[in-house]
């Protein structure tokens, strides 16, 4: 999720700074599309154009995975999530898991440990109580996994046709793990870009289980938890890591991209360096599609400082489902805002945003 | 991955690259165009330009099918999809192409019912599922995509699918070659030639270009060492004067093409007198229409079409951009009016058009890029 507020320094969402004069729209599309919802350049105009100006004023603040507010003396991290994903159910795992996952990574990657969910149900009349029943079990699972309690919720029933069986979303509140304070204004040349693992899983993952393509393979969606993973970074390396991010809709791509431009410096990948399995690598040859671009329900980035790099690639590769994180790239001044990727032969090419969802190229 | 992996094989490309440098007369200036949007979108995804030396000069070619589409056919298809009941069904690649009143998502988006096929095939597996709609594919593409919508539509005709129509907008690539080569503001030395449309055609069809116009073609593959190696069997004929017909494609290309996929061409399909190309005008013989016997899966001849003309924005250089005689950002909408976000011209949309290609990939690189240190 991208909710409207940020990390860095704690105010709530529209709540505690007053404008003046009557803030600006600047969203001039006409209607709602698909692409507003697909979390890439059309989704940030949307939230930075219209959402943004009537909800949190004239706040300047960097988009974040989740706010950190004060309450009753105490901060803590606030996120919310939703979840529309068609099928239900895929190899690797399920909406009910996503919608709990989903939740504990944004509030992972903002340092925070989620402590407590509530959910709300928009479901599809019709729908079988047994595929109900089978989402709320994958959800008690996930938290359970996850340490996380699901302490509330709301259920509304929509008619028949309408909400592709069942939406979920969530809300998250979780506590500061001490010691991380990400912020993309900390972010300096040197700094080295770590992935936790391959990249395109889910997104190729559901791709396939749509059944509309005749490709059989070996995959399943990599939703899971990162927050493991953080906290062992917590552990090896706290001081050194200065932004974090889990990349879900727009892939690697459009994280570094949306970091690129919030702290004003150029990302350099080095491809050959980036995980990915045959499967994925494969079905984006074939589809025209670009990795970076695809999907992660169970992956996250961290920039970390040069000196903290090796013991912190090394706490991950300790954790379970770990192994495969790698440093992809650093930070440099150029390209400033953009994101380059290279080749091992010495070619490069900018990665940018994509506007919507990613579109097969077949003619 | 097999036939991936191989063909980017960092020391195989550098000793390719190095081939090139020696080849290369350094007080000649190089210009090969590639024909196929399908190789425009490899140069930049795999930055080749990078490894290229300075004098030799890639011109991107007419061969986006989206691209030299024009406006009035995305117009002409929508309106049929407009009537109800038709669900308009296309590649990826066309849905965000804008028409004048919009894309086909933009319209999905205002109600319309547009479906995302991979294939034709699954048009007609659309048509079945949905009995009592008609289903409409708008077919794009060179002789690359053609056999398929040849088959598609026999497919159809056999089982007397009544529910499905093709709006049919399939080029041919010869005649495009022939216009930029007669195109007099035109130099070129050699072609990158298409490897996907050779597949079918073979590469027998491009020998006038040899034999007429003393330009060497090379059919090329489309990973990085496919490209370099063809550059380097370009350099070569150029150096020893010749000019032939040459194929490095050849795991995929076979010399004659594809005879069965010609045959089912050749049952559906006949040539129209003309076709307008966007930015090029009207070609003579240059675009595909349905036979007579297929006049019931014709959606030009089942509907209504309203034939819309739309000129091009006047500020906007897609033709030139089209033949190669203009760089993408030496267009005077690139990067202001005209960007992936707010596309004036298909060019910038599609990841083949050069426009975009160039958008995504490069254009930031070229204006900021100054001392990046690539320690891969």
């Amino acid at each position: 999720m991208t909710p409207i507020s940020s990390t860095a320094n704690g105010s709530a969402v529209g709540v505690e700074k007053k404008s003046a004069t009557a803030p600006k729209v600047r969203f001039r599309d006409p209607q709602i599309e698909m692409a507003h919802g697909a979390g890439g350049k059309a989704s940030r105009r949307l939230i930075e154009g219209l959402f943004m100006p009537l909800l949190c004023g004239d706040s300047t603040e960097p988009l974040a995975d989740a706010a950190h507010v004060n309450v009753g003396g105490g901060r803590v991290a606030i996120t919310a999530d939703s979840f529309v994903v068609k099928p239900l159910r895929f190899p690797g795992g399920s909406i009910g898991e996503l919608a709990v996952n989903g939740a504990v990574n944004d509030l992972a990657v903002s340092g925070a440990r989620a402590e407590a969910l509530v959910t709300t149900f928009v479901i599809e009349s019709g729908l079988a109580t047994e595929t109900l029943q089978r989402e709320i079990e994958a959800m008690a699972n996930a938290a359970r996994i996850a340490g996380v309690r699901i302490v509330g919720g709301d259920t509304k029933v929509v008619e028949h046709g309408k909400a592709d069986g069942m939406y979920i979303s969530t809300t998250g509140i979780g506590s500061l793990i001490p010691g991380i304070e990400v912020n993309p204004a900390s972010v300096r040349r040197g700094d080295k870009v770590l992935l936790s693992g391959p990249i395109g899983d889910h997104g190729i993952t559901i791709l396939l289980a749509r059944g509309e393509l005749d490709i059989e393979c070996e995959l399943s969606s990599d939703t899971r938890s990162v927050l493991p993973f953080v906290e062992a970074l917590a552990q090896s390396a706290a001081g050194a890591i200065r932004w974090m991010r889990d990349p879900t809709r727009g892939g690697v791509a459009t994280s570094l991209n949306e970091l690129a431009r919030d702290c004003r410096l150029g990302v350099i990948l080095h491809e050959d360096a980036i995980p990915i399995r045959d499967a994925v690598r494969g079905a984006c040859e074939l589809l025209g599609l670009d990795s970076l671009h695809i999907a992660n329900e169970g992956q996250f980035l961290a920039v970390i400082a040069p000196e903290a790099a090796d013991v912190a690639l090394e706490a991950i590769h300790r954790v379970p489902g770990g192994a495969e994180a790698r440093i992809i790239g650093e930070i440099q001044e150029q390209p400033s805002g953009s994101v380059l990727v290279t080749t091992q032969y010495g070619g490069t090419r900018i990665i940018d945003m994509l506007v919507g969802d990613p579109l097969p190229r077949i003619c | 991955m097999k036939y991936v992996d191989e063909f980017r094989k960092p020391e195989l490309i550098n000793k390719t690259a190095e081939e090139i440098r020696r080849l290369a007369d350094p007080n000649r200036h190089y210009r090969l165009m590639e024909v196929c949007g399908g190789h425009t979108h490899a140069i930049y995804r795999f930055g080749l330009k990078d490894v290229l030396p300075s004098n030799i000069e890639l011109i991107h070619g007419p061969g986006c099918p989206v691209c030299v589409l024009p406006m009035g056919r995305i117009d002409d298809g929508l309106s049929i999809a407009a009537k109800g009941d038709v669900i308009f069904a296309a590649f990826g690649d066309m849905m965000r192409v804008p028409g004048t009143n919009g894309s086909p998502l933009e319209h999905k988006a205002r109600g319309m019912d547009v479906r995302i096929v991979y294939s034709p095939s699954d048009a007609i597996k659309l048509a079945k599922q949905n009995p009592d709609k008609h289903v409409m594919f708008f077919a794009i593409g060179f002789e690359t995509t053609a056999p398929s919508t040849a088959l598609t539509l026999q497919r159809a005709r056999k089982e007397h699918l009544h529910n499905f129509s093709v709006f049919c907008n399939h080029v041919t690539i010869i005649p495009a070659i022939r216009a930029i080569l007669d195109s007099p503001d035109m130099r070129l030395d050699g072609f990158i030639g298409p490897g996907h449309v050779s597949t079918v055609i073979g590469c027998r069809p491009y020998e006038w270009i040899a034999r007429n116009e003393h330009k060497p073609i090379v059919v090329s593959g489309f990973e990085p060492l496919d490209m370099l190696q063809s550059i380097v069997m370009l350099l070569r004929q150029l150096r020893a004067g010749e000019a032939k017909v040459e194929n490095q494609y050849k795991r995929v290309v076979p010399w004659e093409g594809n005879p069965a996929a010609l045959r089912a061409m050749a049952d559906v399909f006949q040539l129209r007198p003309y076709f307008e190309w966007r930015g090029m005008g009207f070609i003579s013989q240059s675009a595909l229409k349905l036979r007579e016997e297929y006049a019931e899966w014709d959606a030009e001849s089942r509907f209504e079409v309203p034939g819309i003309r739309v000129t091009d924005p006047k500020a906007a250089q897609c033709g030139e951009v089209l033949k190669g005689v203009l760089k993408p950002a030496k267009c005077k909408l690139f990067g202001n009016e005209c960007t992936p976000e707010h596309p004036v011209g298909a060019l910038m949309v599609s990841s083949e058009g050069s426009c975009a290609a160039y958008y995504n990939y490069e254009h930031r690189k070229t204006s900021q890029l100054t001392s990046i240190s690539v320690t891969a």
